[in-house]
């Protein structure tokens, strides 16, 4: 039953999630517009949504076992981050640093846009759910 | 949690930003130093960033990993009263190009705005994030 209620949840948690990735991903672009030879970097937000969907299991909490009777760690639920690539570059720059700000701004507020959409389609699921328990 | 991160991230690079802006105040504030504790005029100062690995793999911070000494060659000008001059009358000045300075203050100021912002942002997020399922 739980296990319906988290299954309707999930894709905007996936979502949630992959986005929140790649906002840290263009802060750290911000962050680095005047380190030189730094290269922007950012999500393919298509594959790593996918990847999160498709519960790729990372190997994120192996203990160590000094017996074959040591139980395995439990795997760690979160999807690798669907590797970051580099933003191809728009205008190049003497010290080779490829952050450009306008693209980095505009992608930051989009992507906080879309954050903020998926917290709202959240808000509006439980809100169904709700009503569909209370049945009033 | 990646949202966190981007508080490291942006704070890194608040700092490096702020280390910029103070060498390029000690610039411009020694722009006429003719002297300094070795005897010596001035020479500029200039940061070198460099960026340095986060919590997670792909997202860098910020660090300023040296200070250098501008190489360029220091202004010359003849000035016989001046007490630091030479037997023909040229003073040393230190080779801190103001014009140069002004711009990277700009430059600073602005990309530590810009990191604000990104830090405003993502507390933005974090906060309508913990009001999912009120109201």
């Amino acid at each position: 039953m739980i296990n319906k209620l988290d299954a309707a949840l999930s894709f905007h948690q996936n979502a949630l999630r992959v986005r929140g990735q790649r906002q840290e991903l263009i802060a750290a672009n911000i962050a680095n517009a005047d380190t030189p030879n730094y290269k922007a970097r950012d999500l393919d937000f298509k594959a790593a949504m996918k990847n999160a969907m498709s519960g790729v299991v990372n190997e994120g909490f192996n203990t160590a076992k000094t017996s074959p009777q040591h139980i395995d760690g439990l795997p760690t639920s979160a999807p690798s981050p669907g590797g970051a690539m580099f933003r191809p570059i728009i205008q190049g720059s003497v010290d080779g640093n490829t952050v450009d700000m306008d693209v980095e701004r505009n992608q930051f507020a989009d992507n906080a846009i879309r954050y903020e959409a998926s917290i709202i389609m959240i808000n509006g699921q439980l809100k169904k759910m709700l009503a569909a328990i209370q049945g009033q | 949690m990646s949202l966190f991160n981007v508080f490291n991230i942006s704070g890194s690079a608040m700092s490096a930003q702020s280390q910029r802006l103070n060498t390029v105040a000690s610039n411009l504030a020694n722009a006429d130093s003719a002297t300094s504790a070795n005897g010596t005029p001035y020479k500029a100062k200039q940061v070198v960033f460099s960026a340095i690995p986060s919590k997670s793999p792909d997202a860098n911070g910020v660090k300023v990993t040296k200070v250098v000494e501008d190489k360029s060659p220091p202004k010359i000008i003849y000035d016989p009263k001046h007490p630091m001059a030479d037997q023909k009358g040229y003073v040393t000045m230190p080779n801190v190009n103001v014009t140069e300075e002004m711009v990277n203050m700009i430059s600073a100021s602005r990309a530590y705005q810009n990191n604000v912002d990104t830090m405003n942002a993502a507390k933005t997020m974090l906060m309508k994030t913990l009001t999912i399922g009120q109201s």
